[in-house]
């Protein structure tokens, strides 16, 4: 498997130091980047200002204003064709927009060829060179700029001892594992020192255990560069985990941006609800029987808890009756799909603290109480319709491996 | 409830042995050993290429190393170089080089209007246009290839079309000047190295533009944006990026260029001066002379030059990324 090939983060990587950036970034004006630090309101790594693309009828991007600051960790999440990855090929520059202004570190970037920006990018395909070296394709920026043979392959090595690939250099990237190729391409993208790093679903073509441990090394790895890492992924796990700040995006526009604890805890649209994490979305007579008021709310089936039929309700606590249609047993923890008096149905996930299958599969069928504490309530849109659970796939696919 | 349906509806009635045609059990039977199928596959294609096509070649160099007598006229079946020698003579080695030098020629002029036209097919093109293209490149390989040689006879003739051209234009000193100049000139356009060098270059670039084509599409787009994004302007990139993994395509492409120029008699015999190719000569010596030998000799020099080249090609990395 690729865990074999791929060593495990066990000792630290090499660390690189303020005085190896500055050497190695070599003709960046120096007085630039201080200036950035000193000013009191630093200017965004990206700011994008009412930016729509459209491929003929298709509104890809649709009206987006947001800032990225410096240093910040910062994802793009969404389904396919949300304009995520849209969004990442204008700062690169392979896409110019349709309208709107996006401003890198301060300066439009309208026109601007890729080459001639401050931005690096990781591919999610790699797009390795295959008629080069590893070495070479990490080397290739360096080459461009015409950094003396000597001096830019010992550059490109420290970068392949960064990714922890030392001594790799001479294979051809045909000869590496998926894992390993995604660090080179890495690599590859980090030897330019770009000031700002795109990152296109690197991690999409791994395999669960790989992934979970590209996400802790690419975390660090930004922390140690401290550069700007904009990373776009479908995977609102990988986003919650890695990111300072995120995004999600549907149709082509914002739904939401904030941390990963604003964006889980206080979903602000139905959509982001859905999205990020599994969520029970109700509305209608259901809503206003709970809460009063009408709308449509999300609740997290991890906040509900299941109790008895005839379980006493503590203040501040909601609670409905219902009976429990089915059960999944998950090893960590346990679905139950619970329909309720009075229509609809929502879903509760328990942890198997006490509980083995044997005690949770002899609930289906029960009488129970949900009870759940308001403030776990997010009122996600007004408009009034049919109580709906939306359960996603994505939070589904993580019970799998869990 | 269709599964219930399902196992009530009885089962019709079959007994295997009865029914089985001879050609269900040899299906069978085949199905059960691959590696029979395997062999009468390809049992065909390697006997007509063992036999045939290696047999022929294998046969080929065998005749180069026999010799013509010259008093009585017939072939000595002895192993001797003497043949060989022949070879080298001078003038034997002016057929061989002015060969070579066209046939190089061509291939670098072929290489170089196919590339641009390849590049857009693959790259920019939609698909519509770029099957018109497809299409405008391989049409001309329906017609008879005589016939297209003939034609341009015909437009390089001092009547024909060029030639009107430049009287036109009043630019029929500067036709002439430059068939005026030694190697390439002569009285016209269509009895010239020149003529001979615009046909060949005609007749075979669709041959150099289908495989750089071909190459330029495996080619993935994010290669491209990627050297771009590391850096690379245009001319970086295709230096770096595009022209590497194109290159098996223009070597694929310049083989046939070469070695169909180096074997032709077609074009030089239509539209060169009196100087013989290597095409005409292996014609001359194996019909009119008798010289079976010399012309199996003159035919082993393009295999030679092409097993050369192919070597070069593969220590300048043309098929490393492959």
């Amino acid at each position: 498997m690729q865990r074999a090939t791929d060593e495990p983060p066990t000792d630290e990587p090499p660390t690189m130091d303020m005085d190896t950036r500055r050497r190695t970034t070599g003709d960046r004006a120096e007085g630039e980047s201080a200036s950035v630090v000193e000013n009191k309101t630093p200017v965004p790594a990206v700011s994008f200002h009412n930016v729509s693309k459209r491929f003929g009828d298709v509104h890809a991007v649709d009206n987006v204003s947001l800032d990225i600051q410096d240093g910040e960790f910062f994802s793009m999440l969404g389904p396919s064709g949300s304009g995520k990855t849209t969004c990442l090929r204008l700062i690169a520059g392979f896409e110019q927009p349709t309208s709107g202004s996006i401003r890198l570190h301060g300066i439009e970037a309208a026109g601007l060829p890729p080459f001639e920006r401050d931005v690096n990018t990781v591919f999610q395909d790699y797009a390795l060179f295959p008629h080069m070296s590893v070495l070479e394709n990490v080397a290739y920026g360096l080459m461009i700029k015409k950094v003396p043979r000597r001096e830019r392959l010992k550059t490109a090595n420290e970068m392949l001892d960064l990714v922890r690939l030392p001594g790799m250099g001479q294979r051809k990237p045909s000869q590496l594992s998926g894992g390993q190729r995604q660090r080179v391409a890495l690599a590859r993208s980090l030897v330019n020192h770009p000031r700002v790093l795109l990152l296109d679903e690197p991690l999409g073509a791994l395999d669960f255990k790989l992934r979970e441990q590209m996400q802790i090394e690419l975390k660090s790895i930004q922390k140690q560069v401290g550069i700007t890492f904009v990373y776009v992924t479908h995977d609102q796990q990988e986003a919650l985990t890695m990111s300072d700040r995120l995004v999600v995006f549907n149709l082509g526009r914002i739904e939401q941006l904030g941390t990963p604890s604003d964006i889980y805890e206080r979903p602000a649209t139905e959509f982001v609800a859905g999205f990020v994490g599994v969520s029970n979305l109700v509305s209608g007579p259901l809503a206003e029987q709970m809460s009063g008021v009408s709308g449509t709310f999300s609740i997290r089936p991890e906040k509900i808890h299941l109790a008895a039929a005839s379980a006493a309700v503590q203040p501040g606590y909601c609670c409905v009756q219902g009976s429990v249609r089915d059960v999944v047993y998950l090893g960590m923890y346990t679905r139950y799909l619970v329909d309720v008096d009075g229509g609809g149905d929502l879903t509760v996930v328990e942890q198997n603290l006490h509980t083995t299958s044997m005690n949770v599969l002899a609930a289906k069928g029960n009488r129970v109480s949900l009870l759940w504490a308001r403030e776990h309530m997010r009122l996600v849109g007004s408009e009034t319709g049919d109580q709906r659970t939306a359960n996603y796939s994505i939070g589904q696919g993580q019970s799998e491996h869990g | 409830m269709s599964q219930t349906t399902l196992t009530q509806a009885p089962l019709p009635e079959r007994s295997h042995k009865e029914t089985r045609s001879l050609v269900q059990r040899l299906a069978t039977f085949l199905y059960g050993h691959p590696r029979l199928v395997t062999a009468l596959l390809l049992a065909p294609p390697l006997l007509s290429f063992i036999v045939l096509y290696l047999g022929s070649l294998v046969a080929l160099l065998i005749q180069s190393f026999f010799h013509l007598d010259n008093f009585t006229g017939r072939v000595v079946r002895e192993f001797t170089f003497q043949t060989y020698a022949d070879l080298l003579s001078p003038a034997n080695m002016d057929i061989v080089l002015r060969t070579a030098g066209m046939a190089a020629m061509v291939t670098v002029a072929d290489a170089l209007l196919a590339f641009p036209l390849a590049y857009f097919m693959a790259r920019y093109a939609s698909p519509r246009v770029r099957m018109l293209l497809t299409l405008g490149v391989v049409m001309p390989l329906w017609a008879s290839y005589i016939v297209r040689v003939y034609s341009w006879k015909l437009i390089l003739a001092k009547e024909g079309i060029i030639g009107w051209f430049f009287a036109q234009t009043g630019l029929t000193g500067l036709l002439d000047g430059i068939l005026g100049l030694p190697v390439i000139g002569g009285p016209s356009l269509s009895v010239s190295p020149l003529g001979a060098f615009i046909a060949f270059t005609y007749v075979w670039l669709p041959y150099m533009v289908l495989p750089i084509v071909a190459a330029l599409e495996r080619v993935p787009g994010s290669l491209i944006e990627a050297s771009g994004d590391l850096g690379a302007n245009s001319r970086q990139t295709f230096r770096h990026v595009i022209l590497p993994l194109a290159f098996p395509g223009v070597v694929a492409g310049s083989i046939f260029t070469f070695s169909l120029t180096l074997g032709d008699f077609v074009v030089p015999g239509a539209l060169g001066n009196s100087s013989l190719f290597i095409g005409q000569a292996v014609l001359a010596y194996q019909g009119t002379s008798g010289n079976i030998p010399l012309a199996a000799a003159f035919a082993v020099v393009p295999i030679v030059i092409m097993a050369v080249y192919l070597l070069l090609a593969r220590r300048l990395g043309a098929f490393d990324a492959f």
